[in-house]
């Protein structure tokens, strides 16, 4: 848990459009997309699609999914898995709803045991 | 509440195409056991011909692995024999003794091959040919044995003769009719055929009835006799002489069968807690061998199980294709003709090409091809379509292309095509690709080719294409694409349901329609949503709630994304008419902005590229022009000639024309994007030819053409109405669009709504109803009235968080105090 004192409080949470997206430039490194699929959940992924690095932050948000704005490939927002029969992944960044807001952690996830660690504390709608 | 019980007796394509059908539905609905006579998970029990003819292996023809099973969560029993339904107590019964308990049951347990009950017929060495079992016994009896007689010379037959001889047997067909496959081909075809297959080393024997088998002292196969006293050795004898509907299970249970199992049409049996399917199922007297009937009845089934009970299966119109790798042969529907039938035969015995196409009453009702099947998947479709003959039929046994409706969609290439030959332009996929995946991993449909290798998936225009690669690879079991398709996986509704039910129920967001209209999803897709959308918005105007997260993001931002994510602006230039002072300001921007392209496009405007979506606002702004919608499925741009103001041969004022049209139609909204031009004389120097409405000036007035593309598929606009002034080529061209814009299906553009409703009742609508007309140009007034230009509203600060991105602020709270919340 040496990792904690990389979150960053990122936005308020209405700042994010319900069932859109909002991306955070990021100078060094790629920038990162921040969904709402629902008004009390936030996800994060890098903003580049597996398949030609399109901008998902300017997709369609749907169930849990984002469509990809270039060719159309299905991005699970939890695990950013692309949809079958797609295969690619989108890099997760662990992200959290505190109090109406939303922090994230610039350490990105990867593979199944920081997917498990990040399942953990489920995000909370405190707000 | 207790998940019910969902037992399935038969783990074969029919049994299982239900359960997937059905997991689509209403997935964990159901705790769902399957019970399989064989030892094996389910396989495409159609590629057992390809197996035995050494073209794939066992492994190859694997649908469902075990996994798939246990991913969704299914008890599988194999090699257990269901022997006894208790109805009364509602379970089932195997031979080894296992019981399943079900609220609902679902027979898929196939059929058996005919055993002719002939002296001799249960010797070592006499099979059917029917199942995974079967295909090894004649693989592992071709290694050491010489001799094959096959019994029956249908489809099934045919194939397993065919596979025999090529893993090197002396093989005679024996045949009962005096022609082969009598029931797929005619006299003439089946000669053909026959003689094609004797070229290859079969024999034959028709027109003959076995009386006996006779064995040897070891109990073993040693010769056929025919009922004329002739005898032929013979090491191994399959039957191949037809199949019967496997009833036996159902009928000790006491269920009603005739020749089947007899089904409603939601394929239910007279015990409505039981459901049979596939070839044990008799439907409206039909008990069906094909495996594409049988996939329309699993759709069916599974949407009753999961208790929509909104589809019902009518029966199926049938296509047969003989698996036998280089001869073409395929029939469909009424081949045979016979009382009130007409025939249209085209014979090339020479070429050995034949061709018989059966019309009753100006309607295709059947058709039987060799030797060239490529427009089976055309014939079929006229027979399925009912459509009129009329004026076609002097050219309607020359195909598909002779009738010139192929265009670019080239659906007789297929089976010329090599395999590395491009199918998918705009995904690069050939031939090869999709026939692999086909075969793999058994697709039988478009959209299961367009997931799976991405072609026909982003223009369509190869769909035809694709559709003609699978029914060659596929013959009977090719899935047809229904004509009436739901709008997405959200909902069983189509289009045009869909926008009735907006236009009946007065549905003006999404949560109420979602909700009203029963989506399976909460918020739809990404392919749904838009289309409600757009629906909502034109058929209440000024009433629906615009939803920009149900926008694609061209429309949500106003201009159009680019590979890197960068945006281009083509602002407005109505007519194609700019100024001095406007290239000036486009030029400061193009500068200040640093645009990396700055391009004329296609519609006589001007195309900034590269800007970043943080810039587009102040773009907008100081370029201080509206927007020029290129990237809406909007109103795009009125292109036009100089005309008559400079032109020494323009004959009206094209120029103002297209200025007004383009002003009337500014901020439209459309199913697809609508693209106007406007000449001023026939010389068309505007390409009004290829627009939604191309207008035309000629000396005494204009011309309105309408339905013209210049897209993926070349299409020149037709002529609507000549009119006499300005006003009224406003008026028509507005009731035109109006009318679309109420009635074409989201992403057709005019021309597919003209195709669809024909281009009579355009002109009735809006050419020869005149009240109908000035209501239609009204309603469209109505809904553009006091919409505002989408770049003035944003450069007013409308929307603001859509351009801005978010940045982390430089200091992060005390990181010890997350901490602790986090780990509580």
């Amino acid at each position: 848990m040496d990792r904690i004192d990389a979150w960053l409080r990122v936005c308020a949470i209405e700042e994010i459009p319900v069932l859109g997206a909002r991306v955070l430039r990021r100078g060094d490194g790629d920038d990162i997309a921040l969904f709402r699929p629902a008004p009390d959940r936030v996800f994060a992924l890098a903003d580049r699609c597996p398949h030609k690095g399109g901008p998902l932050s300017q997709g369609i948000v749907a169930g849990d999914t984002v469509t990809c704005p270039l060719h159309g490939w299905n991005i699970q927002l939890d695990s950013g898995q692309a949809c079958a029969p797609d295969v690619g992944c989108a890099r997760r960044y662990p992200v959290q709803l505190r109090d109406g807001h939303v922090w994230l952690s610039l350490f990105a996830l990867a593979g199944e045991e920081a997917h498990a660690a990040s399942a953990a504390p489920a995000p909370e709608a405190t707000a | 509440m207790k998940q019910p019980r969902l037992v399935v007796v038969g783990n074969g394509m029919a049994g299982i195409r239900t359960l997937e059908e059905l997991l689509k539905l209403a997935p964990g609905m159901y705790d769902i056991t399957v019970f399989g006579a064989e030892p094996y998970p389910n396989y495409n029990r159609i590629l057992l011909s390809p197996v035995l003819a050494g073209e794939q292996d066992f492994d190859d023809i694997v649908l469902n692995p075990l996994s798939w099973y246990a991913d969704n969560g299914i008890t599988l029993h194999l090699g257990k024999q269901v022997t006894r339904i208790d109805r009364a107590r509602r379970r089932v019964l195997a031979a080894d003794g296992t019981e399943a308990a079900y609220d609902r049951l679902l027979l898929a347990t196939g059929s058996l091959p005919f055993i002719l009950p002939i002296p001799g017929k249960d010797l070592k060495g006499v099979i059917g040919y029917r199942d995974i079992d079967d295909t090894r016994t004649m693989i592992e009896a071709a290694k050491v044995k010489r001799r094959a007689v096959v019994i029956g010379g249908g489809l099934l037959g045919l194939e397993a003769a065919n596979g025999l001889m090529l893993r090197g047997m002396e093989v005679t067909v024996v045949h009962l009719a005096g022609w082969l496959l009598e029931r797929q081909l005619d006299p003439v075809a089946g000669a053909m055929l026959q003689a094609s297959l004797e070229a290859r080393g079969l024999q034959f024997r028709l027109d003959t009835s076995t009386s006996a088998i006779v064995g040897n002292e070891a109990g073993e196969v040693a010769a056929v006799r025919f009922s004329n006293g002739d005898e032929i050795p013979a090491d191994l004898v399959v039957m191949a002489a037809g199949i019967r509907p496997n009833t036996a299970l159902a009928q000790e249970a006491g269920i009603h069968c005739n020749r089947g199992i007899v089904v409603n049409d939601s394929l239910q049996t007279y015990d409505p807690r039981v459901y049979a399917v596939g070839e044990c199922a008799s439907h409206r007297g039909v008990a069906y061998g094909l495996v594409a009937p049988l996939f329309e009845q699993a759709k069916v089934c599974a949407n009753h199980l999961a208790t929509f009970g909104i589809g019902i299966y009518r029966g199926s119109t049938v296509s047969t294709k003989l698996k036998v790798t280089g001869i073409d042969l395929f029939s469909a529907g009424d081949f045979m003709g016979g009382d009130g039938a007409e025939e249209i035969v085209l014979s090339d015995p020479g070429a050995g090409l034949y061709r018989k196409l059966v019309i009753r009453g100006d309607r295709l009702v059947g058709a039987c091809l060799y030797g060239d099947t490529s427009d089976g998947a055309w014939y079929f479709k006229q027979i399925k379509d009912g459509t009129a003959i009329g004026e076609r039929r002097d050219t309607l046994a020359f195909g598909e292309l002779a009738m010139g409706e192929s265009g670019t969609a080239g659906q007789d290439r297929a089976a010329a095509m090599a395999d590395a030959d491009e199918v998918c332009g705009c995904n690069g996929v050939c031939k090869g690709t999709i026939v692999k995946a086909v075969r793999e991993q058994g697709l039988f449909t478009v959209d299961e080719v367009k997931k799976h290798t991405k072609a026909a998936s982003s223009c369509g225009s190869c769909t035809g294409l694709v559709e003609q690669i699978l029914m060659n690879c596929l013959g009977s079991n090719f899935q047809e694409t229904p004509k009436t398709k739901a709008i997405c996986g959200c909902t069983d509704r189509t289009h045009g349901e869909v926008r009735q039910a907006i236009r009946d129920h007065h549905l003006v967001s999404h949560a109420q329609a979602y909700a009203f209209m029963e989506w399976r999803t909460p918020n739809g897709c990404a392919t749904c949503r838009p289309a409600i959308n757009y629906y909502m918005l034109s058929t209440w105007p000024r009433e629906a709630i615009d939803d920009p997260q149900s926008r694609f993001i061209n429309e949500r931002a106003h201009a159009n994304i680019q590979k890197d994510g960068t945006f281009s602006v083509v602002p407005q230039m109505k007519g194609g008419v700019t100024s001095p002072s406007e290239l000036r300001r486009i030029a400061d921007v193009a500068e200040k902005y640093k645009v990396r392209m700055v391009k004329v496009t296609g519609g006589q405007r001007i195309d900034l590229l590269g800007v970043k979506k943080e810039d587009l606002v102040d773009v907008w702004r100081d370029l201080g022009m509206k927007s020029g919608h290129a990237y809406g499925k909007s109103i795009r741009t009125v292109k036009t000639c100089v005309g008559s103001e400079f032109c020494r041969f323009g004959t009206q004022d094209s120029t103002r024309m297209g200025i007004e049209l383009e002003t009337m139609l500014a901020n439209m909204w459309s199913p697809h994007k609508v693209k106007l031009a406007v000449s001023g004389c026939p010389r068309n120097c505007a390409e009004s030819g290829i627009k939604d409405v191309g207008i035309i000036a000629v000396d005494s007035g204009w011309e309105i053409h309408v339905g013209g593309n210049g897209g993926i598929r070349t299409e020149v606009a037709r002529f609507l109405c000549k009119v006499r002034t300005p006003e009224e080529v406003k008026e028509y061209t507005g009731a035109f669009l109006q009318l679309y814009r109420e009635e074409a299906y989201y992403l057709d553009r005019t021309v597919h709504y003209i195709e669809r409703v024909g281009l009579d009742y355009i002109r009735r609508k809006v050419v020869e109803d005149a009240d109908n007309r000035r209501a239609l140009y009204e309603r469209l007034l109505f809904a553009l009235e006091g919409l505002p230009d989408p770049w003035a509203e944003r450069v007013a600060g409308a929307q603001a968080r859509e351009y801005a991105p978010l940045a982390v602020g430089p200091a992060a709270p005390p990181a010890r105090a997350i901490a602790a919340t986090l780990e509580d």
